[in-house]
Protein backbone atom coordinates (compact mmCIF):
# COMPACT_ATOMS: atom_id res chain seq x y z
CA UNK A 1 0.00 0.00 0.00
CA UNK A 2 1.33 3.42 -1.01
CA UNK A 3 1.18 6.06 1.04
CA UNK A 4 -1.90 7.72 -0.82
CA UNK A 5 -3.72 4.53 -0.39
CA UNK A 6 -2.86 4.09 3.31
CA UNK A 7 -4.19 8.11 3.45
CA UNK A 8 -7.28 7.32 1.94
CA UNK A 9 -8.22 4.25 3.83
CA UNK A 10 -6.96 5.49 7.05
CA UNK A 11 -9.21 8.70 6.68
CA UNK A 12 -12.38 6.58 5.09
CA UNK A 13 -11.76 4.14 8.34
CA UNK A 14 -12.24 6.96 10.43
CA UNK A 15 -15.12 9.30 8.90
CA UNK A 16 -17.07 6.43 7.45
CA UNK A 17 -18.25 5.76 3.96
CA UNK A 18 -21.46 7.32 4.31
CA UNK A 19 -21.40 10.41 1.67
CA UNK A 20 -21.24 12.76 4.80
CA UNK A 21 -17.97 11.87 5.25
CA UNK A 22 -17.01 12.93 1.81
CA UNK A 23 -15.51 16.41 3.01
CA UNK A 24 -13.88 15.67 5.90
CA UNK A 25 -12.39 12.68 4.05
CA UNK A 26 -11.48 15.16 0.99
CA UNK A 27 -9.98 17.97 3.81
CA UNK A 28 -8.28 15.24 5.08
CA UNK A 29 -5.94 14.43 1.91
CA UNK A 30 -5.32 18.49 1.07
CA UNK A 31 -4.48 18.23 4.58
CA UNK A 32 -1.46 15.94 3.60
CA UNK A 33 -1.14 16.50 -0.04
CA UNK A 34 -2.74 20.26 -0.59
CA UNK A 35 -4.34 19.36 -3.61
CA UNK A 36 -6.89 16.37 -4.66
CA UNK A 37 -4.80 14.24 -7.72
CA UNK A 38 -6.88 12.27 -10.30
CA UNK A 39 -5.31 9.02 -8.23
CA UNK A 40 -6.73 10.31 -4.78
CA UNK A 41 -9.74 10.93 -6.14
CA UNK A 42 -10.40 7.91 -7.92
CA UNK A 43 -9.04 6.40 -4.42
CA UNK A 44 -11.64 7.99 -2.33
CA UNK A 45 -14.70 7.01 -5.00
CA UNK A 46 -13.18 3.40 -4.90
CA UNK A 47 -12.96 3.21 -0.90
CA UNK A 48 -16.27 5.16 -0.42
CA UNK A 49 -17.88 3.11 -3.06
CA UNK A 50 -19.51 6.48 -5.01
CA UNK A 51 -18.75 7.46 -8.15
CA UNK A 52 -15.55 9.23 -9.20
CA UNK A 53 -17.71 11.92 -11.04
CA UNK A 54 -19.44 12.42 -7.59
CA UNK A 55 -16.20 13.30 -5.88
CA UNK A 56 -14.67 15.03 -8.58
CA UNK A 57 -17.84 17.16 -8.78
CA UNK A 58 -18.05 17.87 -5.10
CA UNK A 59 -14.38 18.43 -4.90
CA UNK A 60 -13.94 21.08 -7.61
CA UNK A 61 -17.58 23.19 -5.76
CA UNK A 62 -15.24 24.56 -2.98
CA UNK A 63 -11.94 26.75 -3.77
CA UNK A 64 -10.19 25.22 -0.70
CA UNK A 65 -10.32 21.94 -2.50
CA UNK A 66 -7.93 21.75 -5.43
CA UNK A 67 -7.68 19.78 -8.11
CA UNK A 68 -4.82 21.14 -9.28
CA UNK A 69 -1.06 20.87 -7.84
CA UNK A 70 -0.19 22.93 -5.21
CA UNK A 71 3.01 23.93 -3.35
CA UNK A 72 3.72 22.49 0.55
CA UNK A 73 2.88 26.71 1.38
CA UNK A 74 -0.21 28.07 -0.30
CA UNK A 75 -0.48 31.48 -0.06
CA UNK A 76 -4.17 32.80 -0.60
CA UNK A 77 -4.01 36.74 -0.51
CA UNK A 78 -7.52 38.56 0.10
CA UNK A 79 -8.68 40.49 -2.67
CA UNK A 80 -11.96 41.60 -1.83
CA UNK A 81 -13.00 45.04 -1.34
CA UNK A 82 -11.20 46.24 1.93
CA UNK A 83 -7.95 44.33 1.11
CA UNK A 84 -7.83 45.59 -2.16
CA UNK A 85 -8.53 49.31 -0.74
CA UNK A 86 -5.76 48.87 1.60
CA UNK A 87 -2.96 47.62 -1.33
CA UNK A 88 -3.25 44.16 -1.30
CA UNK A 89 -1.97 44.43 -5.45
CA UNK A 90 1.33 45.72 -4.08
CA UNK A 91 1.42 42.71 -1.60
CA UNK A 92 1.13 40.43 -4.43
CA UNK A 93 3.43 42.16 -6.37
CA UNK A 94 5.79 41.85 -3.63
CA UNK A 95 5.30 38.08 -2.75
CA UNK A 96 5.72 37.68 -6.92
CA UNK A 97 8.79 39.24 -6.73
CA UNK A 98 10.15 37.55 -4.05
CA UNK A 99 8.98 34.00 -5.28
CA UNK A 100 9.62 34.54 -9.10
CA UNK A 101 5.82 33.49 -10.18
CA UNK A 102 2.83 34.62 -10.92
CA UNK A 103 -0.64 34.26 -9.06
CA UNK A 104 -1.82 30.95 -10.31
CA UNK A 105 1.71 29.45 -10.03
CA UNK A 106 3.79 27.06 -8.26
CA UNK A 107 7.35 27.25 -7.56
CA UNK A 108 9.52 25.26 -9.04
CA UNK A 109 10.69 23.45 -5.78
CA UNK A 110 6.41 22.60 -5.12
CA UNK A 111 6.78 24.75 -1.70
CA UNK A 112 4.99 27.79 -2.57
CA UNK A 113 1.43 28.24 -4.27
CA UNK A 114 0.07 31.89 -4.99
CA UNK A 115 -3.51 32.62 -4.95
CA UNK A 116 -5.98 34.81 -4.93
CA UNK A 117 -9.02 34.84 -2.34
CA UNK A 118 -12.61 36.10 -1.60
CA UNK A 119 -13.19 37.68 1.74
CA UNK A 120 -10.88 36.56 4.61
CA UNK A 121 -12.70 38.12 7.34
CA UNK A 122 -9.76 40.53 8.27
CA UNK A 123 -11.62 43.52 6.88
CA UNK A 124 -10.84 45.66 9.95
CA UNK A 125 -6.71 44.46 9.49
CA UNK A 126 -6.21 44.58 5.91
CA UNK A 127 -4.49 43.48 3.88
CA UNK A 128 -4.59 40.16 4.69
CA UNK A 129 -3.38 36.45 3.81
CA UNK A 130 -3.48 32.71 4.68
CA UNK A 131 -0.75 30.70 4.51
CA UNK A 132 -2.52 27.03 4.64
CA UNK A 133 -4.10 27.91 7.73
CA UNK A 134 -2.19 30.66 9.52
CA UNK A 135 -3.56 33.99 9.30
CA UNK A 136 -1.00 37.24 8.13
CA UNK A 137 -2.78 40.71 8.74
CA UNK A 138 -1.88 44.07 8.48
CA UNK A 139 0.85 43.35 5.70
CA UNK A 140 3.55 45.49 4.04
CA UNK A 141 5.66 45.03 1.52
CA UNK A 142 8.30 44.45 3.53
CA UNK A 143 6.40 42.09 6.30
CA UNK A 144 4.87 39.90 3.94
CA UNK A 145 8.63 39.10 2.32
CA UNK A 146 10.24 38.66 5.73
CA UNK A 147 7.24 35.96 6.27
CA UNK A 148 7.73 34.09 3.27
CA UNK A 149 11.53 34.33 4.02
CA UNK A 150 10.73 32.08 7.20
CA UNK A 151 8.63 29.71 5.59
CA UNK A 152 11.21 29.00 2.78
CA UNK A 153 14.18 29.22 5.33
CA UNK A 154 12.47 26.25 7.56
CA UNK A 155 14.12 22.97 7.40
CA UNK B 1 -9.68 57.85 20.84
CA UNK B 2 -10.57 61.20 22.75
CA UNK B 3 -10.48 63.10 19.69
CA UNK B 4 -13.37 60.94 18.01
CA UNK B 5 -16.77 62.43 19.33
CA UNK B 6 -18.60 59.61 20.92
CA UNK B 7 -22.62 59.88 19.91
CA UNK B 8 -23.15 55.81 20.28
CA UNK B 9 -23.58 54.40 23.48
CA UNK B 10 -21.24 51.41 23.67
CA UNK B 11 -22.92 48.30 24.70
CA UNK B 12 -21.37 45.75 26.38
CA UNK B 13 -23.41 42.56 26.93
CA UNK B 14 -21.97 39.83 24.28
CA UNK B 15 -18.28 40.17 25.19
CA UNK B 16 -18.61 40.22 28.69
CA UNK B 17 -16.91 38.34 31.25
CA UNK B 18 -19.25 35.74 32.15
CA UNK B 19 -19.59 32.25 33.15
CA UNK B 20 -22.72 30.98 33.87
CA UNK B 21 -23.40 28.46 31.12
CA UNK B 22 -24.03 25.71 34.15
CA UNK B 23 -26.26 28.10 36.03
CA UNK B 24 -28.35 28.95 32.47
CA UNK B 25 -29.05 25.26 31.77
CA UNK B 26 -30.41 24.58 34.68
CA UNK B 27 -32.29 27.43 34.75
CA UNK B 28 -33.81 26.20 31.26
CA UNK B 29 -34.11 23.19 32.37
CA UNK B 30 -36.55 24.21 35.46
CA UNK B 31 -38.91 26.43 33.15
CA UNK B 32 -40.99 24.23 30.80
CA UNK B 33 -40.14 24.81 27.04
CA UNK B 34 -43.09 26.79 26.23
CA UNK B 35 -41.88 29.35 28.75
CA UNK B 36 -38.35 29.77 27.74
CA UNK B 37 -40.00 30.01 23.89
CA UNK B 38 -42.14 32.90 25.22
CA UNK B 39 -39.02 34.21 26.58
CA UNK B 40 -37.25 34.54 22.95
CA UNK B 41 -40.03 35.38 21.29
CA UNK B 42 -40.86 37.94 24.01
CA UNK B 43 -37.31 39.26 23.50
CA UNK B 44 -37.71 40.62 19.42
CA UNK B 45 -34.51 38.52 18.95
CA UNK B 46 -34.32 38.14 14.98
CA UNK B 47 -31.92 36.36 12.99
CA UNK B 48 -28.18 38.49 13.54
CA UNK B 49 -27.00 36.77 10.43
CA UNK B 50 -28.48 39.16 7.96
CA UNK B 51 -32.12 37.60 6.89
CA UNK B 52 -33.83 38.56 10.05
CA UNK B 53 -35.84 35.95 10.98
CA UNK B 54 -37.24 35.69 14.66
CA UNK B 55 -35.31 33.85 16.47
CA UNK B 56 -37.89 32.06 18.95
CA UNK B 57 -40.28 31.38 16.17
CA UNK B 58 -37.62 29.40 14.83
CA UNK B 59 -37.03 27.36 17.75
CA UNK B 60 -40.83 26.85 18.10
CA UNK B 61 -42.04 25.69 14.79
CA UNK B 62 -38.65 23.05 15.31
CA UNK B 63 -39.81 22.42 18.71
CA UNK B 64 -43.72 21.49 17.12
CA UNK B 65 -42.20 19.27 14.49
CA UNK B 66 -43.01 15.49 15.86
CA UNK B 67 -39.62 13.68 14.69
CA UNK B 68 -37.41 12.24 16.87
CA UNK B 69 -34.11 13.12 14.96
CA UNK B 70 -33.78 16.86 14.87
CA UNK B 71 -30.38 19.16 14.61
CA UNK B 72 -29.09 22.53 15.92
CA UNK B 73 -26.72 23.84 13.46
CA UNK B 74 -24.79 27.00 14.56
CA UNK B 75 -23.91 29.10 11.28
CA UNK B 76 -20.64 29.98 11.10
CA UNK B 77 -19.31 30.45 7.56
CA UNK B 78 -19.49 33.91 8.03
CA UNK B 79 -18.09 34.94 4.37
CA UNK B 80 -20.24 38.27 3.45
CA UNK B 81 -17.12 40.99 2.88
CA UNK B 82 -16.86 43.15 5.68
CA UNK B 83 -17.96 40.71 7.87
CA UNK B 84 -15.48 39.16 10.38
CA UNK B 85 -17.85 39.54 14.10
CA UNK B 86 -18.36 35.71 13.91
CA UNK B 87 -14.74 35.10 14.60
CA UNK B 88 -14.57 36.95 17.39
CA UNK B 89 -17.22 36.01 19.05
CA UNK B 90 -16.02 32.81 18.80
CA UNK B 91 -12.27 33.40 19.99
CA UNK B 92 -13.55 35.33 23.17
CA UNK B 93 -17.11 34.22 23.93
CA UNK B 94 -17.52 30.45 22.48
CA UNK B 95 -18.85 29.08 25.64
CA UNK B 96 -22.09 31.47 25.05
CA UNK B 97 -22.79 29.99 21.96
CA UNK B 98 -22.63 26.45 23.13
CA UNK B 99 -25.17 27.45 25.80
CA UNK B 100 -27.69 28.58 23.27
CA UNK B 101 -27.08 25.59 21.46
CA UNK B 102 -27.81 22.95 24.16
CA UNK B 103 -31.19 25.28 25.42
CA UNK B 104 -32.52 25.27 21.90
CA UNK B 105 -31.40 21.42 21.88
CA UNK B 106 -33.57 21.28 24.64
CA UNK B 107 -36.42 22.39 23.99
CA UNK B 108 -36.65 21.25 20.08
CA UNK B 109 -35.57 17.72 21.42
CA UNK B 110 -32.09 17.35 19.80
CA UNK B 111 -29.04 15.55 20.75
CA UNK B 112 -26.94 16.22 18.34
CA UNK B 113 -25.79 20.03 17.11
CA UNK B 114 -23.10 21.00 14.41
CA UNK B 115 -20.70 23.99 14.39
CA UNK B 116 -20.20 24.56 10.61
CA UNK B 117 -17.24 27.03 10.38
CA UNK B 118 -15.66 28.21 7.59
CA UNK B 119 -12.54 27.10 6.47
CA UNK B 120 -10.72 30.39 6.38
CA UNK B 121 -10.98 30.29 10.24
CA UNK B 122 -9.20 26.61 10.89
CA UNK B 123 -7.19 28.46 13.38
CA UNK B 124 -9.79 28.62 15.78
CA UNK B 125 -10.40 24.71 16.38
CA UNK B 126 -7.85 24.08 18.69
CA UNK B 127 -9.45 26.35 20.87
CA UNK B 128 -12.57 25.33 19.87
CA UNK B 129 -12.53 21.69 20.70
CA UNK B 130 -10.82 22.93 24.34
CA UNK B 131 -14.36 24.75 24.73
CA UNK B 132 -16.32 21.81 23.65
CA UNK B 133 -14.67 19.39 26.15
CA UNK B 134 -15.40 21.75 29.06
CA UNK B 135 -19.02 21.90 27.78
CA UNK B 136 -19.27 18.59 26.97
CA UNK B 137 -18.86 17.87 30.87
CA UNK B 138 -21.26 20.21 31.81
CA UNK B 139 -23.47 18.73 29.62
CA UNK B 140 -22.66 15.39 31.60
CA UNK B 141 -23.35 16.82 34.85
CA UNK B 142 -26.50 18.21 34.42
CA UNK B 143 -27.64 14.65 32.60
CA UNK B 144 -28.28 16.17 28.89
CA UNK B 145 -27.77 14.43 25.68
CA UNK B 146 -26.44 16.66 23.31
CA UNK B 147 -23.14 16.95 21.61
CA UNK B 148 -22.01 19.26 19.19
CA UNK B 149 -19.30 18.37 16.42
CA UNK B 150 -17.60 21.16 14.41
CA UNK B 151 -17.68 20.76 10.73
CA UNK B 152 -15.34 22.51 8.72
CA UNK B 153 -16.58 24.48 5.09
CA UNK B 154 -13.88 24.43 2.34
CA UNK B 155 -13.84 27.97 0.98
CA UNK B 156 -17.49 28.19 -0.63
CA UNK B 157 -19.26 31.91 0.31
CA UNK B 158 -22.68 30.39 -0.80
CA UNK B 159 -22.20 28.11 1.68
CA UNK B 160 -23.38 30.35 4.45
CA UNK B 161 -27.03 30.28 3.06
CA UNK B 162 -28.60 27.82 4.99
CA UNK B 163 -29.47 24.64 2.60
CA UNK B 164 -26.45 25.22 0.84
CA UNK B 165 -24.87 24.55 4.50
CA UNK B 166 -27.06 21.17 4.75
CA UNK B 167 -26.01 19.96 0.95
CA UNK B 168 -22.34 20.87 1.78
CA UNK B 169 -22.47 18.19 5.30
CA UNK B 170 -24.59 16.20 3.63
CA UNK B 171 -20.91 15.58 1.20
CA UNK B 172 -22.39 17.41 -2.11
CA UNK B 173 -22.00 20.60 -3.92
CA UNK B 174 -23.03 23.78 -1.67
CA UNK B 175 -26.26 24.49 -4.04
CA UNK B 176 -29.03 25.97 -2.47
CA UNK B 177 -32.36 23.89 -2.14
CA UNK B 178 -35.72 25.32 -3.06
CA UNK B 179 -38.03 26.47 -0.32
CA UNK B 180 -40.00 26.05 1.24
CA UNK B 181 -40.11 23.15 2.45
CA UNK B 182 -37.97 25.31 5.38
CA UNK B 183 -34.95 24.23 7.34
CA UNK B 184 -37.69 24.05 10.85
CA UNK B 185 -39.24 21.20 8.62
CA UNK B 186 -36.75 19.56 6.82
CA UNK B 187 -33.49 20.66 7.43
CA UNK B 188 -29.82 18.92 7.86
CA UNK B 189 -30.20 14.73 6.51
CA UNK B 190 -34.05 16.04 5.70
CA UNK B 191 -34.37 16.35 9.77
CA UNK B 192 -35.97 19.58 11.13
CA UNK B 193 -33.14 21.75 11.73
CA UNK B 194 -33.09 24.78 13.97
CA UNK B 195 -29.70 26.96 12.21
CA UNK B 196 -28.75 29.61 13.86
CA UNK B 197 -26.16 32.48 12.91
CA UNK B 198 -23.21 32.62 16.10
CA UNK B 199 -24.01 35.69 17.34
CA UNK B 200 -27.94 35.51 17.24
CA UNK B 201 -27.59 32.14 19.40
CA UNK B 202 -24.59 34.41 21.79
CA UNK B 203 -27.93 36.56 22.41
CA UNK B 204 -29.68 33.90 23.48
CA UNK B 205 -27.36 33.34 26.21
CA UNK B 206 -28.09 36.79 27.20
CA UNK B 207 -31.86 36.54 27.30
CA UNK B 208 -31.83 33.15 28.79
CA UNK B 209 -29.80 35.09 32.27
CA UNK B 210 -31.23 38.80 32.00
CA UNK B 211 -34.45 38.30 30.62
CA UNK B 212 -36.29 39.26 27.47
CA UNK B 213 -37.47 43.12 29.29
CA UNK B 214 -34.03 44.20 29.68
CA UNK B 215 -33.00 42.83 25.83
CA UNK B 216 -36.08 44.49 24.92
CA UNK B 217 -35.11 47.96 26.29
CA UNK B 218 -32.69 48.43 23.62
CA UNK B 219 -33.09 49.34 20.26
CA UNK B 220 -35.99 50.61 18.21
CA UNK B 221 -39.60 49.12 17.50
CA UNK B 222 -39.27 45.74 15.48
CA UNK B 223 -35.53 46.23 16.00
CA UNK B 224 -34.79 44.87 19.38
CA UNK B 225 -31.07 44.09 21.28
CA UNK B 226 -27.88 45.40 20.62
CA UNK B 227 -25.91 43.92 17.01
CA UNK B 228 -22.63 43.38 16.64
CA UNK B 229 -20.76 45.52 13.90
CA UNK B 230 -17.76 44.88 12.07
CA UNK B 231 -16.33 48.56 10.68
CA UNK B 232 -13.87 48.46 8.00
CA UNK B 233 -12.72 50.49 5.33
CA UNK B 234 -11.92 54.59 5.23
CA UNK B 235 -12.19 55.18 9.69
CA UNK B 236 -9.06 55.72 12.16
CA UNK B 237 -11.14 52.92 14.14
CA UNK B 238 -11.51 50.07 12.25
CA UNK B 239 -13.03 46.93 14.26
CA UNK B 240 -16.14 45.28 16.46
CA UNK B 241 -18.37 47.10 18.35
CA UNK B 242 -21.93 46.38 19.93
CA UNK B 243 -24.09 48.75 19.39
CA UNK B 244 -27.88 49.28 19.80
CA UNK B 245 -29.99 48.72 16.66
CA UNK B 246 -32.25 52.01 14.87
CA UNK B 247 -29.28 54.67 14.58
CA UNK B 248 -28.80 56.77 12.02
CA UNK B 249 -26.38 55.85 9.15
CA UNK B 250 -25.23 59.68 10.28
CA UNK B 251 -24.95 58.91 13.74
CA UNK B 252 -22.42 55.73 13.01
CA UNK B 253 -20.08 57.96 10.42
CA UNK B 254 -19.98 60.54 12.69
CA UNK B 255 -18.86 58.11 15.50
CA UNK B 256 -16.93 55.82 13.06
CA UNK B 257 -15.95 57.82 9.35
CA UNK B 258 -12.96 59.81 8.63
CA UNK B 259 -14.76 63.69 7.97
CA UNK B 260 -14.48 62.74 4.43
CA UNK B 261 -17.05 59.84 4.41
CA UNK B 262 -18.46 59.59 1.00
CA UNK B 263 -20.74 56.59 1.12
CA UNK B 264 -21.23 53.72 4.07
CA UNK B 265 -21.98 50.04 2.30
CA UNK B 266 -24.39 48.13 4.92
CA UNK B 267 -24.50 45.03 5.41
CA UNK B 268 -21.57 43.76 2.59
CA UNK B 269 -21.45 43.31 -1.03
CA UNK B 270 -25.41 41.84 -0.69
CA UNK B 271 -26.30 44.86 1.19
CA UNK B 272 -27.03 48.61 0.27
CA UNK B 273 -24.72 51.77 -0.52
CA UNK B 274 -25.98 54.57 1.18
CA UNK B 275 -25.09 58.03 -0.14
CA UNK B 276 -23.98 60.81 1.93
CA UNK B 277 -27.18 62.07 1.03
CA UNK B 278 -28.90 59.47 2.92
CA UNK B 279 -27.36 59.26 5.70
CA UNK B 280 -29.69 61.32 7.88
CA UNK B 281 -33.10 59.50 6.82
CA UNK B 282 -31.23 55.45 6.72
CA UNK B 283 -31.55 53.51 9.70
CA UNK B 284 -29.68 50.48 10.48
CA UNK B 285 -32.20 47.80 11.56
CA UNK B 286 -34.88 45.54 10.33
CA UNK B 287 -38.44 47.69 10.09
CA UNK B 288 -39.14 48.61 6.45
CA UNK B 289 -36.93 45.84 5.49
CA UNK B 290 -35.09 46.60 1.88
CA UNK B 291 -37.34 49.92 1.14
CA UNK B 292 -34.11 51.43 1.78
CA UNK B 293 -35.14 53.53 4.58
CA UNK B 294 -34.12 51.31 7.62
CA UNK B 295 -31.63 48.38 6.31
CA UNK B 296 -31.02 45.16 7.79
CA UNK B 297 -27.19 44.24 8.36
CA UNK B 298 -25.52 41.08 9.30
CA UNK B 299 -23.26 44.00 10.99
CA UNK B 300 -21.18 44.62 7.88
CA UNK B 301 -20.48 48.33 7.66
CA UNK B 302 -17.82 49.79 5.24
CA UNK B 303 -17.14 53.04 5.02
CA UNK B 304 -16.15 54.78 1.67
CA UNK B 305 -14.23 58.10 1.33
CA UNK B 306 -13.95 60.75 -1.28
CA UNK B 307 -10.99 59.30 -2.65
CA UNK B 308 -12.99 55.50 -3.42
CA UNK B 309 -14.09 55.03 -7.23
CA UNK B 310 -17.60 53.52 -6.48
CA UNK B 311 -16.73 51.82 -10.13
CA UNK B 312 -14.16 49.77 -8.64
CA UNK B 313 -16.07 49.26 -5.56
CA UNK B 314 -18.91 47.80 -7.94
CA UNK B 315 -16.61 45.87 -10.13
CA UNK B 316 -15.11 44.19 -7.04
CA UNK B 317 -18.37 43.16 -5.70
CA UNK B 318 -19.15 41.75 -8.75
CA UNK B 319 -16.31 39.83 -9.38
CA UNK B 320 -16.89 38.60 -5.93
CA UNK B 321 -20.21 37.73 -7.00
CA UNK B 322 -19.27 36.12 -9.89
CA UNK B 323 -16.57 33.69 -8.11
CA UNK B 324 -18.95 32.94 -5.43
CA UNK B 325 -22.37 32.12 -7.22
CA UNK B 326 -22.89 28.75 -7.61
CA UNK B 327 -23.90 28.42 -10.59
CA UNK B 328 -27.00 26.00 -10.22
CA UNK B 329 -29.65 28.77 -11.47
CA UNK B 330 -29.11 30.60 -14.55
CA UNK B 331 -30.27 34.05 -13.50
CA UNK B 332 -27.62 34.16 -10.69
CA UNK B 333 -24.85 32.44 -13.12
CA UNK B 334 -25.29 33.85 -16.26
CA UNK B 335 -26.54 37.46 -14.33
CA UNK B 336 -23.71 38.24 -12.46
CA UNK B 337 -21.13 37.33 -15.23
CA UNK B 338 -23.37 39.66 -17.65
CA UNK B 339 -23.17 42.44 -15.18
CA UNK B 340 -19.51 42.51 -14.74
CA UNK B 341 -19.03 42.34 -18.45
CA UNK B 342 -21.74 45.63 -18.91
CA UNK B 343 -20.11 47.67 -16.43
CA UNK B 344 -16.51 47.09 -17.83
CA UNK B 345 -17.95 47.53 -21.42
CA UNK B 346 -19.49 50.82 -20.20
CA UNK B 347 -16.66 51.93 -18.55
CA UNK B 348 -14.57 51.53 -21.46
CA UNK B 349 -16.98 53.51 -23.40
CA UNK B 350 -17.95 49.96 -26.10
CA UNK B 351 -21.28 50.49 -24.43
CA UNK B 352 -23.31 53.59 -24.47
CA UNK B 353 -24.22 54.95 -20.57
CA UNK B 354 -27.92 54.11 -21.34
CA UNK B 355 -26.58 50.24 -21.03
CA UNK B 356 -27.04 50.62 -17.66
CA UNK B 357 -30.38 50.57 -17.46
CA UNK B 358 -30.74 47.49 -19.27
CA UNK B 359 -28.36 46.27 -16.73
CA UNK B 360 -30.68 47.49 -14.05
CA UNK B 361 -33.46 45.73 -15.53
CA UNK B 362 -31.62 42.76 -15.32
CA UNK B 363 -30.72 42.82 -11.43
CA UNK B 364 -34.95 43.26 -11.29
CA UNK B 365 -34.63 39.55 -13.16
CA UNK B 366 -32.84 38.55 -10.68
CA UNK B 367 -34.07 39.91 -8.13
CA UNK B 368 -37.41 37.97 -9.14
CA UNK B 369 -36.08 34.62 -10.42
CA UNK B 370 -32.95 33.55 -8.74
CA UNK B 371 -32.88 30.49 -6.14
CA UNK B 372 -31.86 32.14 -3.68
CA UNK B 373 -30.59 35.10 -1.53
CA UNK B 374 -27.34 35.10 -3.73
CA UNK B 375 -28.94 35.88 -6.86
CA UNK B 376 -31.54 37.90 -5.69
CA UNK B 377 -29.43 40.29 -3.46
CA UNK B 378 -27.21 41.25 -6.47
CA UNK B 379 -29.85 43.66 -7.21
CA UNK B 380 -29.25 45.72 -3.99
CA UNK B 381 -25.57 46.52 -4.40
CA UNK B 382 -25.67 47.41 -8.06
CA UNK B 383 -28.60 49.46 -7.93
CA UNK B 384 -27.72 51.74 -4.99
CA UNK B 385 -24.44 52.15 -6.23
CA UNK B 386 -25.56 52.89 -10.12
CA UNK B 387 -28.38 54.78 -9.14
CA UNK B 388 -26.26 57.45 -6.77
CA UNK B 389 -23.21 57.03 -8.15
CA UNK B 390 -23.85 56.98 -12.10
CA UNK B 391 -21.38 59.46 -13.07
CA UNK B 392 -18.61 57.52 -11.74
CA UNK B 393 -19.36 54.49 -13.58
CA UNK B 394 -19.41 55.98 -17.01
CA UNK B 395 -16.48 58.53 -16.94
Amino acid sequence: MDFQEKLVHDLVAKHGTDRESLLPILQGVIDQERYLSEEAILKIAKEMSIPAADVYGTATFYSFLDTDLRGKYVIRVCKTITCAMKGKNQIIQAIENFLKIKVGETTVDKKFTILQTNCLGWCHKAPAMLVNDDVYTELTEESVVDILREYREEN
Amino acid sequence: MTTTKKHLHRIDLIFKNEQDCKEILRNALARSNQEVINEMVNSGLKGRGGAGFPTGLKWKLTAEQKDKEKYVICNADEGEPGTFKDREILTRVPHKVLSGMAVCAQIIGSKKGYIYLRGEYRFLVPNLKKELRKFHDILDELGLDFRVEIFMGSGAYICGEESALFESMEGKRGEPRNKPPFPTEIGYMNKPTVINNVETLAHSYTILKYGAKKFRELGVKDSRGSKVFSVSGDTPIPGIYELELGMTVQDFVDDFGDGDTKAVQVGGASGFLVPRKRFGKTTIGYQGKLTGISLPTGGSMMIFNSSRSMYNVLNNYLDFFEEESCGQCTPCRVGCQQLLKGIKAVKRGEKPASYLDHLLKLTDTMKLTAKCGLGQSVANSFSSIVENFREEMIY
